[in-house]
């Protein structure tokens, strides 16, 4: 295992190997769950995987025995870390899928008896209209998240590359509205949309936010990085403003775009305070704020509360699952401060 | 094209970058725009294409004045320093972008771009990227970019400045090479008198803003029109020898003087600088009034010639010296001046007066 940093460069085909089967034997811990009932064989299997994963992860990377050291130190804070992240959504995961009674235990039990357990969904489902919920919020995000992109789009190619009288200066102040917070806006947003008459409708979550002076500051920025060369090449050819924005700034600007985009989305579907003013009506509500109405109605049933605390999450982290790459990313290439 | 540049100006608020610039340049050159880094030759090259509006002059391609025209109805092909090649698209998508936006059809544009690909030895990598392509694939790309929809004139800012020695070597053939094929009109910006020299037809110098010269690059180093012109060109560089004129004789503050037939040619007294170039020396056997007897500091190698160091007056200078000789540091020296680069600058003014 201790070996010279050289010859450890090279990735081993029994390493792959290994690697694919602790991934395996820890997926294959959720259907042993599921199907045979035997938590015991599941945390045999999840365990031994992720020994696994560990022996293969050591194999790898065996440098010589004091950056192994270092290595497993940082794994370990590292785990650490991820336990302390994840354990939350654990504990409404697990407790969504446990019984009435279940969860009245002492001491309170890690994991439900039976993990195929979606009566509590089901509930949630009858008592309210999440699902009418759901789709006011998937409106609502790409309603604002597909104005606010677009505007941001204009706008930081404004400021990037036209040159206009005062350019810098406007752009200063727009930075500094930054200053003012939310809370003290919301007054005359409110008046806005009374007097447009879009009190109580989805008009309301979305008129405004369809702009942002920060994503349009982090877009702006990337925009001024791109040479302008580029522009002038497009120009000379023929190209018009319009047409180099979408066919050239926009797709390289593609992750900081993405990253933009998942940000705002997030906001957006976490938002609560707004559309608690705004929304009267119980199917204009959207998830955060049905879910909070919820917690009211429901009382003490936790594991209810838990299975709609899933519902209302999941989209989000699904969406993070699958687009991370690009928010790292964008993250790195923006800098935009996680 | 036939392009003419009628007092250029153009003022960055208090910077003249360029001022009172009149060139005419003919159809299907290739001409290099040469000059020190600062002196304004790619704001030359920025009002030629319109990316920059002048502040006064005017410019006529063909008669036509474009002063005013923007950069796309120009019909100008751009390459510059960094080749600004579209990242994202492949080196088909480069070349055909061009193409797309004048809505060429499809068909056509990749039967062009395959076509310019191959001039510019490119046609076997279009599917890559421009971060898989080397410096002087890129140059090739944006060069081929830059041809693809026929432009009247061809614009190169300093093309071969990111590449290595080697390489801009072999590009600038390659330049040379496709400029003739395609015979379009071509101003190629570059600081590098060797490399102005090297390719174009004709050379235009600046300097602060101000025309030099604008000649053919022999005529240029043979005829420099004033210090300055003397000075940019030649390496090694021009051999300076201040001092003043009394009657024929050049006299330098030592009393070391040479007999030159100056009188009526300049005027007595006058301040100047009398320039030779390292080759315009022949070794003589003995003194006359119109030699200099000069000590050898040192002696290089090269090849089958020498270069020598040697003073006179008080002034290091370097001259070629056949190696038959054999001098060494410390021996005295009689070298004569032949016809051809030989030269006296006013010393203040630069201006020449023979
Ligand atoms: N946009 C600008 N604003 C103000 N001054 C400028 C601007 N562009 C150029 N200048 C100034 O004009 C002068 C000429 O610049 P230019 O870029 O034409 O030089 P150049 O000959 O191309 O030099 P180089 O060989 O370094 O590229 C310089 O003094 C420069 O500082
Ligand atoms: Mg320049």
């Amino acid at each position: 295992m201790i070996k010279q940093p050289q010859a450890s460069q090279k990735s081993y085909p029994l390493n792959g190997a290994l690697f694919a089967l602790s991934w395996a034997l820890m997926a294959a811990a959720l259907p042993i769950l599921l199907f045979l009932q035997n938590k015991w064989l599941a945390l045999a299997a999840f365990l031994m995987g992720a020994g696994l994963l560990i022996l293969s992860l050591l194999l790898d990377h065996s440098y010589t025995l004091r950056p192994l050291a270092a290595r497993i130190i940082r794994y370990v804070l590292l785990v650490f870390g991820m336990l302390v992240m994840v354990f939350p959504f654990f504990w409404m995961l697990s407790s969504s899928l446990k019984t009435y009674n279940e969860m009245n235990y002492f001491p309170p039990t890690m994991f439900p008896q039976n993990w195929a357990n979606f009566e509590n969904f089901k509930i949630v489902f009858e008592k309210a209209p999440f699902a009418r919920y759901f789709l006011n919020s998937v409106i609502t995000v790409l309603g604002s998240v597909g104005v606010t992109t677009f505007t941001t789009i204009l706008a930081a190619f404004a400021f990037s590359r036209l040159e206009f009288r005062g350019r810098e200066i406007l752009f200063s102040l727009l930075l500094s509205m930054m200053m003012v917070p939310f809370e003290m806006l919301v007054i005359t947003n409110f008046q806005t949309i009374v007097k447009l008459g879009v009190y109580d409708t989805l008009y309301a979550l979305i008129i405004p936010f369809t702009s942002s002076i920060f994503y349009t500051y982090i877009l702006r920025n990337f925009f001024q990085s791109i040479p302008s060369g580029l522009y002038w090449s497009a120009r000379v050819d023929g190209c018009t403003n319009w047409k180099y924005l979408w066919k050239v700034m926009v797709p390289i600007a593609r992750p900081s775009l993405v990253t933009i985009v998942l940000l705002n989305a997030l906001a957006s579907w976490n938002s609560f305070m707004w559309p608690l003013l705004v929304i009267k009506s119980d199917l204009r509500r959207t998830l955060p704020f049905g879910l909070y109405h919820f917690t009211t109605e429901v009382g003490a049933n936790f594991e209810l509360l838990m299975a709609a605390s899933t519902v209302t999450v999941l989209p989000m982290i699904i969406l993070f699952l699958f687009a991370r790459k690009q928010i790292i990313r964008g993250v790195a290439r923006g800098g935009i401060k996680g | 094209m036939q392009v003419i540049m009628e007092k250029l100006t153009k003022h960055f608020g208090e910077t003249k970058a360029v001022q009172d610039f009149s060139v005419t340049l003919n159809d299907g050159e290739l001409v290099c725009l040469l000059g020190p880094s600062g002196c304004g030759k790619s704001t030359v090259l920025n009002m030629l294409s319109g990316i920059i509006p002048v502040t006064s002059g005017k410019i006529y391609f063909d008669g036509e004045d474009v002063t005013k025209l923007p950069p796309e109805q120009r019909g100008i092909g751009l390459v510059f320093q960094n080749y600004a090649l579209y990242p994202h698209m492949t080196v088909m998508g480069n070349i055909t972008f061009p193409l797309e936006i004048q809505k060429v059809p499809p068909a056509e544009r990749e039967a062009r771009a395959r076509e310019i690909a191959e001039l510019v030895h490119m046609g076997n990598l279009l599917g890559r990227k421009p971060k898989q392509l080397s410096g002087g694939q890129q140059q090739r790309v944006a060069i081929a970019r830059a041809l693809v929809k026929n432009p009247r004139l061809l614009l190169l800012d300093e093309p071969l400045s990111n590449l290595d020695a080697r390489l801009r070597l072999e590009m600038r053939e390659e330049i040379r090479r496709i400029q003739l094929e395609t015979q379009v009109t071509t101003i190629f910006v570059t600081h590098d008198q060797e490399e102005a020299m090297s390719i174009s037809d004709h050379i235009v110098l600046m300097k602060d803003g101000f025309l030099q010269q604008h000649a053919a690059p022999q005529e240029l180093y043979n005829q420099p029109a004033n210090q300055f012109v003397a000075d940019f060109l030649g390496n090694p560089p021009i051999n300076n020898f201040p001092g003043k004129v009394a009657g024929d004789d050049f006299v330098m503050a030592d009393g070391s003087r040479v007999t030159l037939g100056l009188s009526g040619k300049v005027p007595e007294g006058t301040e100047v600088n009398l320039s030779v170039r390292a080759e315009s020396f022949v070794v003589e056997s003995e003194q006359q009034p119109d030699r200099l007897t000069c000590t050898v500091d040192s002696v290089f190698q090269m090849g089958k010639e020498e270069m020598a160091i040697l003073s006179f007056g008080g002034v290091h200078f370097r001259a070629y010296i056949a190696s038959e000789y054999g001098f060494k540091p410390g021996d005295t020296v009689v070298l004569g001046l032949k016809d051809r680069g030989v030269f006296v600058f006013d010393l203040k003014t630069g201006e020449r007066y023979i």
